[in-house]
């Protein structure tokens, strides 16, 4: 593998060697000094078109990590904004060397496209509402550590699905996997023919949920309003919010999920939200321990 | 100079007539069709294994020219025609400035008036600068020669203005295309909305958005008693609603593009730019639907809407990619697929590749003693593989590099001089 650009393209091995792998990096992530000189010497450029802490983060940590010297490039101080073409940006940025470019943008196939174009690994940080991999797989590795597999699993995917990589690389994901993925949200959020990906398409959040083993829930993007996606706030949380009332359907020690930055009291009320069901918090440490993975499974080993 | 075209299978659909036979060419005009031509002087072309057809028109290009000369001007333009066959062309209104003056019209007949020949027919914009607001000086603009008028590309939607539009236009028998699209469904839109749409993570547009719009078109000229030409059809409920219209006896014409054909939004997965495209591309059974609308008569018309664009301005994030592809040079060969699978008839094709003569209300589309030579003449065995760096066009932006075809352009004649010959 010398590309992470989707779930899209994985098989189920593939998916499973990252998780499994991941449990190395956890490993070594518990430990007083938490680096490997595994990517010594390596070059590793974060280019992020979009805004974004977490992500941006989370494989800065991750890249530091395994000794791999890294650069950030911010979309304020990109030449994208300067009239630059995107091909001549990225063959810039080709010539300066780098062993992996982890790109995020908010247009759907740009990782595919440098793929295309440039020789060095891309790992998808996020593209538009496509795909978000690594995402997928801190989600996934986080189910495998709690519930032990995926056969058989019921997922809830609720909120915005349509405008979500999130959801997108998540049902690749867990159907691969052979989970059950449910979605739910309000009609303007579901994207035409999602069905066709695998899922089972619910109107309110509360059939989804019936009996899931795990409750997903997907950021409402409040500047979206405007938009004519959903009347307010205030109905929005009404319909969509999970409750202590709406956890108490699924499963019991369902757990809850959130890929962050989440909206208290929007599409996930506080008491859900800071409680026993929910991992959010540890959806952010196995991040590190995925991310880790995936750069060393693309770029570990020998100098090729 | 005198030529021959010897032994070729004659396609005539205007008449009613296809057979083996010779055309004789002299001074510009058709001066015999025969079995047995006088070859005296004459430049034989041996049409043995080849189609010998009334010009091609293509009644919908752009080739921003005044304006954007650096993607095309009136003369590779009509390089591009030549060589993809068209004897005639109808170019549309969104040039800089619009044409929605005369002296526009004007510019581009005169430019046309030193090309190679290929005969240019301006549409003329419906509203002044295209803005949808007021109406263009149309009765000057069809004194000055144009044929038709349009604000393609930027459709109006207000209906209010449409039927002002019509009604005025009608007094100089000027007739309106339209790109008949809903702006509010269309907004920020990539491609087709659909299953694809969704897992390319794209904001989609609809076809409800295309046919909601042919169908107010529709009924607009059905109530007015004018005729209307619907552009670059691509849908199948586009097609349900033209046939529901064109039965009522409505005076209703439309067209759409080898591309609609050819590709579905299952392309849009290689993020391409060059696969974006105004109407976008539909799925497959909008696809199935269009061809079978080509087959029973209720597309009349295979138009291109060549939309040349700079190499520079596709090559950027898909979101800020211009909409369009060139496609005069890759017309007859994605076309002569669907001869070659024996969904269309070569007659049916020369209509369709002809219907624009009429529509445009145009001398045109029948080869007969006395008239203009303007012929196409096609190979329709010929295998080849599309290299968009041979194109006549100043650009080079289509999806189909590389794509082996069956069936090309052997010849193009107009006023009997041969303006594209593809073997010498």
């Amino acid at each position: 593998m010398k590309h992470l650009l989707g779930i899209e393209n994985l098989n189920k091995d593939q998916i499973m060697n990252i998780l499994e792998t991941a449990v190395h990096f956890n490993e070594l992530n518990q430990r007083l000094i938490k680096k490997a000189p595994t990517l010594k010497g390596r070059t590793i450029i974060n280019f992020f078109a979009e805004p974004s802490t977490r992500t941006r983060t989370s494989f800065e940590v991750a890249e530091k990590r395994l000794s791999a010297d890294t650069y950030n490039i911010a979309v304020s101080g990109s030449a994208i904004q300067k009239g630059e073409t995107l091909a001549d940006t990225v063959l810039n940025l080709q010539a300066m060397g780098p062993d992996a470019l982890v790109i995020r943008h908010s247009v759907s196939g740009i990782p595919q496209l440098l793929a295309d174009i440039m020789d060095c690994s891309i790992i998808n940080a996020g593209d538009g509402f496509r795909e978000h991999p690594t995402q997928a797989l801190l989600d996934a590795y986080t189910i495998w550590q709690k519930l032990g597999g995926f056969e058989g699993l019921k997922v809830a995917l609720i909120g915005d699905i349509y405008h979500s990589r999130v959801a997108r690389s998540n049902i690749y994901l867990l159907t691969k996997m052979g989970a059950h993925v449910s979605i739910a949200g309000p009609g303007t959020m579901i994207p035409k023919e999602v069905e066709k990906m695998g899922v089972t398409v619910e109107k309110l959040p509360k059939y989804a949920i019936q009996d899931a083993d795990v409750v997903m829930m997907l950021r409402v993007q409040n500047e979206r309003a405007s938009n004519l996606l959903y009347p307010d706030i205030r109905e929005y949380s009404r319909y969509f919010m999970l409750t202590p009332e709406l956890l108490k359907l699924a499963k019991k020690d369902a757990l809850v999920m959130h890929p962050g930055p989440a909206n208290r009291g929007v599409e996930i009320d506080d008491v859900v939200m800071d409680g026993e069901q929910s991992v959010i918090l540890q959806q952010v440490s196995n991040g590190v321990n995925v991310r880790m993975a995936v750069l060393y499974l693309l770029l570990g080993g020998s100098d090729k | 100079m005198k030529i021959v075209l010897k032994n070729g299978t004659v396609v005539n659909p205007a008449v009613k007539s296809t057979e083996k036979t010779s055309i004789v060419i002299e001074n510009g005009v058709v001066t015999a069709i025969t079995k047995d031509p006088d070859l005296t002087d004459a430049k034989v072309i041996n049409a043995e294994k080849l189609f010998v057809a009334p010009g091609f028109i293509d009644m919908h290009v752009h080739f921003r020219d005044p304006g954007f000369e650096y993607k095309e001007d009136i003369f590779s333009g009509l390089e591009a025609a030549a060589a993809g066959g068209f004897t005639a062309v109808c170019t549309m209104s969104n040039t800089n400035p619009a044409a929605d003056n005369v002296e526009t019209i004007r510019y581009m007949l005169e430019r046309a008036g030193k090309a190679n020949g290929v005969k240019l027919y301006p549409v003329a914009a419906a509203t002044k600068g295209l803005k949808g607001e007021s109406l263009a000086p149309i009765g000057e603009l069809a004194e000055g020669g144009a044929v038709a008028i349009s604000d393609d590309g930027r459709p109006i939607q207000n209906t209010d203005l449409l039927k002002r539009v019509m009604e005025y236009a009608s007094t100089f028998d000027m007739m309106y295309v339209s790109h008949s699209e809903d702006l509010y469904l269309a907004e920020n839109a990539q491609m087709n909305e659909g299953y694809y749409s969704t897992v390319y993570g794209m904001t989609g547009n609809p076809v409800v958005g295309e046919a909601s719009q042919i169908a107010r078109d529709c009924m607009m000229a059905e109530y007015l008693k004018l005729p209307i030409h619907i552009a670059h059809v691509s849908a199948a409920l586009s097609v349900d609603i033209l046939r529901f219209f064109k039965n009522r006896g409505a005076q209703i014409t439309a067209e759409t593009a080898p591309h609609y054909l050819t590709l579905t939004d299952q392309a849009l997965g290689s993020f391409d730019t060059n696969t974006k495209i105004n109407p976008p591309l539909r799925s497959e059974s909008d696809r199935q639907a269009v061809i079978e609308a080509l087959r029973d008569g209720t597309i009349d018309a295979i138009a291109t809407d060549h939309a040349p664009h700079h190499k520079r301005e596709k090559e950027v994030e898909f979101n800020s990619a211009p909409c369009g592809i060139v496609g005069l040079e890759t017309a007859i060969p994605l076309t002569m697929k669907l001869y070659h699978n024996k969904t269309l008839t070569i007659e049916r094709i020369v209509e369709l590749f002809t219907a624009g003569y009429k529509i445009m209300k145009q001398q045109g589309g029948k080869i007969e003693v006395g008239a203009p030579a303007d012929i196409t003449v096609i190979d329709p065995d010929y295998q080849w593989i599309i290299d968009k760096n041979m194109f006549k066009s100043k650009s080079s932006n289509t999806p189909f590099h590389g794509f082996h075809v069956k069936g090309s352009v052997y010849m193009t004649i107009v006023d009997g001089k041969i303006v594209y010959s593809r073997d010498f």
